[in-house]
């Protein structure tokens, strides 16, 4: 059996990937599948926790996860379409209207 | 029991004028302004007079309760209003003399901006004296004494625009405030011990315990120091010859013939506590003594005619003081009303000269007025001579009075009287030197044309309406003498009267009082005459001797010119210390430096730290997920450094 610890090194590496291409990169949608990255990190260590302690709910947990993820993406990818349509940019640097 | 008199009715009335004239009056015409105020001022008057008329079926003194005021446990005080005869005599004075003043005002002040307003404080003036000299207990007499105060500040002030007038204004409020200060703490002292302020019940209060004699004294001097200040006396006098400022007619109605005399009504009033201090009276009658004195001598070398005959009015109240100091209380109140008359008079007189010459106050710019402005001069002509103490005019008979008091009362002195006899020479000084400067030899002004506050073309008389109102009172000052100081006396026994007056004069001897008082009579009219001949000798065979005899003794003419130099006094003592203290220390010291300083500082320190910290808050949402992810990569080192245990 693999060790927890295994699942957990993933689950951090696959976070810290998540945060990096947060951090650096400019293309919404690249930003956009960097938080799925880091949501999937997350999950994966509920489900490890889970199947450690004979626990459910960090598998509901997931399931959880997942819908909110799916529901943002629907609303997420809407936006980012209409964001594209009236800025025809992605760059998130250019889309500041609202700054001052 | 007496019918209702409606006694409230009196001082409300020119309430409700003010009120009308104040709050309205700037859409009336003068004729509406000047009907209003006359019809208001006059109601007051005839109701004074109707009362007067029924004297003799009322039982004095009759007091009258308006309505609940203050009732806190067991003490009371209630708007209650006093009728008796000293009262009465207040009364008639203020509203008779107040009457004639507001016609006077009609023709004085038609040409002048704010006529309404003149007429609403005027009206206000009188409700507030006529409050002050009703009042059945202190604390509503105090009510009208800060009123009238009030009532003077904005009269002063009149012509606010004026640097001079407003500066004046505020010193007399201002040195008014010194001395309520001394009366409210009297009153304090009597809520204290007497627990009540009617003044029936703190009378009697005093009567039943004689023995208590440091504080019926303090109370006393107290007392004192509030006449002081409204009366002006010394040290308190300084701030009724700046008092000028204001309009002449206000100058005669408060400054001359009703507030100032305030002070000597109360004193009266109060006499059951002056009686039972020797040291209070004794204080009383010094303080009128010397006033008298003092004033008078800074009188004789003034130029201006109005200063002239402020300086006389705190003579004149000194001589109501010293009367007062000796326990001759009627006398007092004798001499404030012939004072009221001819000083109302001296002063409306004057104001028809100012009239007259076009603004000139300037008595060195005048002369040779009298074929010019014949009425003025005749009605002024008796009053010199009735302030000056000649027979029969009215002030020689409460002069002599006094001055007869002063010599003869259980507590008179000799020294009393011959200050007294030697101030009547240098009042009838002054006053005939203003007379022959004014009104003989040649004039020594420009022609006024057309010009000024007052002047419209040439020198003329004054209208009728100013004209009327010196006539009335120059009779008064004629006659209203001959009434006799022992009527008088009798008249305001019952209010006046006092185990201790009562001791004085035994009827045995009242052959050789009548020879002693003929002896005393003589002196003081002598003294007048050399007045007379003095000043006619200076200022009217030999003009030029005046001069000369400045130039000889220029040392004192300089001191006595610059008024003994006590306002410069005043300024280095009082007033400087408290303007620099409050520049100095409150305002750079601790409002500048400590509260300002402060604030300006946590509100710098504030302002630098926002400064560095606003550089996160860029508005770019990458950054803020750095502050977030490194805030959690930190969090996290914290947990596993510590999570072991």
């Amino acid at each position: 059996m693999v060790p927890l610890s295994y699942y957990l090194v993933l689950s951090g590496i696959l976070f810290a990937c998540g945060v990096t291409g947060f951090l650096i990169k400019r293309n919404i949608i690249s930003i956009f599948m960097s938080i799925e990255l880091m949501l999937n990190g997350v999950n994966l260590s509920f489900v490890a926790f889970a199947a450690q302690w004979k626990a459910l709910s960090g598998q509901v947990f997931v399931f959880f996860v997942m819908v909110v993820a799916a529901a943002e993406a629907a609303v997420g990818l809407a936006i980012i379409i209409a964001v594209y349509r009236t800025r025809e940019t992605l760059n998130v640097d250019q889309v500041n209207l609202l700054k001052l | 029991m007496t019918s209702n008199l409606h006694l409230w009715l009196i001082p409300i009335l020119p309430l409700i004028g003010a009120s009308i004239n104040g709050l309205l009056g700037k859409r009336f015409t003068r004729q509406v302004v000047s009907a209003i105020a006359l019809s208001f001022c006059g109601a007051a008057f005839a109701m004074a007079v109707w009362i007067s008329a029924q004297l003799s079926s009322l039982t004095l003194p009759h007091v009258e309760t308006l309505a609940q005021w203050i009732r806190v446990s067991d003490f009371r005080a209630d708007f209650a209003f006093n009728l008796d005869q000293l009262s009465l005599v207040m009364l008639l004075v203020v509203t008779g003399v107040g009457f004639l003043i507001h016609i006077y005002s009609i023709g004085y002040m038609w040409e002048e901006g704010g006529f309404y307003r003149f007429f609403a404080y005027l009206n206000l003036f009188m409700f507030f004296m006529l409050t002050l000299v009703l009042a059945a207990n202190y604390l509503l007499m105090f009510i009208g004494w800060e009123g009238v105060g009030l009532a003077s500040y904005l009269l002063i002030g009149f012509w606010f625009t004026k640097d001079s007038a407003a500066s004046a204004g505020k010193k007399a409020f201002i040195v008014n405030r010194v001395g309520d200060f001394g009366f409210l703490i009297a009153l304090f002292l009597m809520i204290k011990n007497f627990g009540s302020l009617d003044f029936s019940k703190v009378f009697a209060s005093v009567a039943s315990m004689p023995g208590n004699q440091d504080l019926l004294t303090s109370i006393g001097l107290l007392l004192m120091v509030g006449a002081a200040g409204k009366s002006a006396q010394i040290p308190l006098y300084v701030w009724l010859p700046d008092a000028m400022e204001g309009p002449t007619p206000v100058s005669a109605l408060i400054h001359a013939a009703t507030m100032v005399t305030a002070g000597v009504y109360m004193v009266s009033r109060s006499h059951v506590i002056f009686e039972h201090s020797t040291t209070a009276l004794t204080v009383v009658a010094i303080i009128g003594t010397l006033t008298a004195l003092f004033a008078a001598t800074i009188g004789v070398c003034q130029t201006d005619i109005k200063k002239v005959l402020a300086y006389s009015t705190i003579s004149q109240l000194g001589y109501m003081f010293m009367a007062c100091g000796v326990a001759a209380f009627s006398a007092g109140i004798f001499h404030l009303m012939t004072h009221a008359f001819f000083k109302g008079l001296l002063f409306l007189a004057a104001g028809s000269v100012i009239h007259a010459v076009g603004g000139e106050q300037d008595m060195r710019r005048m002369g040779g007025l009298r074929n010019k402005i014949p009425v003025t001069f005749w009605t002024m002509t008796a009053a010199t001579f009735a302030i000056a103490g000649f027979p029969p005019f009215a002030g020689f008979f409460s002069k002599d009075t006094i001055l007869f008091k002063a010599a003869n009362s259980p507590y008179g002195s000799w020294a009393y009287w011959a200050i007294g006899v030697f101030t009547a020479f240098l009042t009838s000084f002054y006053m005939f030197r203003l007379w022959f400067l004014t009104f003989f030899g040649q004039y020594r002004g420009e022609e006024p044309h057309g010009h000024g506050e007052h002047g419209h073309g040439g020198i003329h008389e004054s209208p009728k309406v100013m004209l009327i109102p010196l006539v009335i009172l120059a009779f008064l000052s004629i006659v209203g003498g001959w009434i006799g100081s022992e009527r008088f006396d009798r008249f305001l026994a019952p209010t006046l009267h006092s185990s201790v007056t009562a001791v004085e004069a035994p009827s045995g001897e009242s052959e050789g009082r009548a020879a002693s008082e003929l002896v005393f009579t003589s002196i003081s009219v002598a003294a007048a005459l050399c007045g007379f001949l003095l000043a006619w000798q200076l200022y009217h065979r030999r003009p030029e001797l005046p001069q000369r005899i400045a130039h000889s003794v220029q040392g004192i003419y300089t001191t006595v010119l610059n008024k003994y130099y006590v306002d410069e006094l005043y300024a280095a003592i009082f007033v400087k210390p408290l303007i620099d203290g409050s520049t100095k220390l409150l305002w750079h010291g601790i409002d500048r430096d400590i509260i300002d300083a402060t604030l300006d500082s946590s509100a710098e320190s504030a302002e630098h730290v926002s400064d560095t910290v606003r550089h996160m808050q860029s508005g770019n949402i990458r950054s803020y997920a750095g502050w977030i992810s490194v805030g959690a990569a930190a969090l996290v080192v914290y947990m596993v450094w510590t999570g072991g245990r």
